[in-house]
């Protein structure tokens, strides 16, 4: 299969993004900020047509609306704590919007099921180096943000008291879940980031309870179910979208499986 | 040796005077014990120390430095503990992560940081729980490793806001006993909160008591006495001395036990 130049690029593609999804995942699913994934994919899609509407990229509609996005959640910080209507409203609101500018923009009908459910076999030579920039900008970040977001997210208080921002390492942090999600979105859809994105750290933090060996886990978790994923799509000629998530789902059940034998 | 000096210092919320002008010293190698009622301003007080509240009025100097927020020098576990119980991350590396936490960078400790981690954890005697995830520890047992972290960096000034909360009184024993070990090995001084005087008896040195924006500083016979306490209650106070334990009431009513049976 790897003859094919579609397969190398959707290898490629979904590794890069495995890799990234699964590092920013685990910190996600350590701060219990998981629906932060979640939604900003959701304003993403609105973000992606909207941009596809007035002839521009929708994938750079995407990263924008989404980079926005997250760092106005990182501003807002606790405020939006409590507010699940006015967040669940915006984002159904988004969907609602994206659905509406699919409509104006007709001859992207296979736009819709693109966005939403993911395409990674359709990945072309510029998203490429586009998911390797986000890849590499956010993992930089991430590196240079990883202390002091480990330390407000375990100990906020004491962060604080020891001179931390917990404004400025929000905004940053969401910011780099931002682009996670955006580059997501290209292999598994707006619907299915979760997958992706909270399935392999939650599944590494069922395997193992120290910090670094996690990490590196939720990586390698991601990039197995997404290259796994793809293979079996190629073979049974199934949608890649959902043998990964099925993969994912496998992957959380029998690590909680093997977490709750061994205690 | 002076840790902590307060210069007539202020401090409001709106309109609410939570400090009023106080003062106080305090040396080196001092438990105290801060008690007060609910909205006394224990927290308020702490939190002004650290720097993460500003007073209106006056200065706070901690080891003749003021006005610094991220003093690496003092020690804090907070009141508020987040959401901790529930997360999946051993005890050792959550711990560890309060030292240098503030830095940016990947979180990868030398040989050196980790003997002071271990050594915070031998200090609270959590070797062994410190290889669990905090999800499956008990209340008690997490408090221990919440102190480890205050001890890490080996801070001289040691604020412990309400570590007693959530614990029975065996577990309560076994923390203030702890501290106390603790501060004798390391010759530094904690400020304590808590909402019980007794228990805290054969451990303090001085108690800080705090009431209506003022506060009285000293050794328990001279601080829990009728007078002081009218004062910081705003109401007539009474100190009932039984069996080594002390009461203060007001009226019939035991002041303690009816302002903190929020905790029950
Ligand atoms: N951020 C804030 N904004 C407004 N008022 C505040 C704030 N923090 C504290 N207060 C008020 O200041 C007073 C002192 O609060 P503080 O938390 O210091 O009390 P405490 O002695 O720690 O009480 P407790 O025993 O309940 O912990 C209270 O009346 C409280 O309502
Ligand atoms: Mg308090």
């Amino acid at each position: 299969m790897l003859e094919y130049d579609f397969m190398q690029h959707a290898l490629i593609a979904g590794g890069i993004v495995a890799l990234l999804a699964g590092v920013v995942g685990y910190f996600l699913v350590l701060r219990g900020q998981t629906f932060a994934g979640h939604a900003l994919s959701h304003v993403g899609f609105a973000g992606a047509t909207g941009a596809a509407l007035v002839g521009a990229s929708p994938m750079g509609g995407m990263i924008a609306v989404t980079l926005a996005s997250g760092v106005a959640m990182g501003y807002l910080g606790d405020r939006l704590q409590g507010s699940d209507i006015a967040i669940g409203s915006v984002l159904s609101l988004s969907l609602g919007l994206g659905m509406l500018f699919l409509h104006f923009y007709t001859s992207y009908a296979t736009q819709a099921t693109a966005l939403l459910f993911g395409n990674v076999l359709g990945v072309d030579v510029d998203t490429l180096w586009w998911l390797t920039l986000m890849a590499l900008v956010s993992l930089a970040v991430l590196a240079l943000l990883a202390r002091p977001l480990l330390f407000v997210s375990l100990q906020p208080e004491l962060a604080e008291a020891r001179g931390v921002s917990l404004r400025r390492v929000s905004m940053l942090f969401l910011a780099i879940v931002a682009l996670a999600t955006a580059a997501s979105v290209q292999i598994v859809g707006v619907l299915l980031v979760f997958t992706l994105m909270v399935g392999p750290g939650a599944t590494a933090q069922k395997l193992t309870v120290r910090l670094g060996p996690g990490i590196v886990l939720a990586a390698s978790i991601a990039l197995a179910e997404t290259w796994l994923g793809i293979t079996l799509a190629y073979v049974t000629d199934w949608p890649t979208s959902f043998w990964i998530t099925a993969l994912s789902t496998a992957g959380y059940l029998l690590a909680s499986l093997y977490a709750s034998r061994s205690t | 040796m002076e840790v902590l000096r307060l210069d007539r210092v202020t401090v409001t919320f709106r309109d609410r005077r939570v400090l009023d002008d106080v003062s106080l010293m305090v040396e080196q190698n001092q438990f105290i014990g801060v008690l007060g009622p609910n909205g006394a301003g224990k927290t308020t007080l702490m939190r002004a120390i650290l720097g993460l509240i500003r007073p209106d009025a006056g200065q706070i100097t901690v080891l003749g430095q003021s006005g610094l927020r991220g003093n690496p020098d003092i020690g804090y576990m907070p009141q508020v503990r987040s959401a901790n119980a529930s997360l999946r991350l051993c005890g050792r590396d959550f711990v560890a992560i309060a030292l240098h936490g503030h830095r940016w960078g990947w979180p990868r400790l030398n040989r050196q940081a980790w003997l002071d981690v271990d050594r915070a954890l031998e200090l609270v005697d959590a070797r062994d729980l410190a290889r669990r995830p905090l999800a499956e520890l008990s209340g008690g047992q997490r408090q221990r490793l919440l102190l480890a972290q205050a001890l890490i960096g080996r801070p001289r000034l040691l604020l412990l806001d309400e570590p007693l909360i959530s614990l029975d009184p065996r577990h309560q024993h076994g923390v203030i006993e702890l501290v106390r070990q603790v501060r004798e090995a390391l010759g530094i001084t904690v400020l304590f909160s808590a909402h019980e005087l007794n228990p805290l008896l054969p451990a303090i040195d001085q108690v800080l008591y705090l009431g209506h924006g003022h506060l009285a500083l000293g050794p328990v016979d001279e601080v829990i006495q009728p007078d002081v306490l009218s004062r910081l209650y705003g109401a007539p106070i009474d100190v009932v001395r039984q069996n080594g334990r002390v009461f203060v009431m007001s009226g019939e009513v035991d002041v303690e036990k009816e302002e903190h049976c929020h905790d029950a």
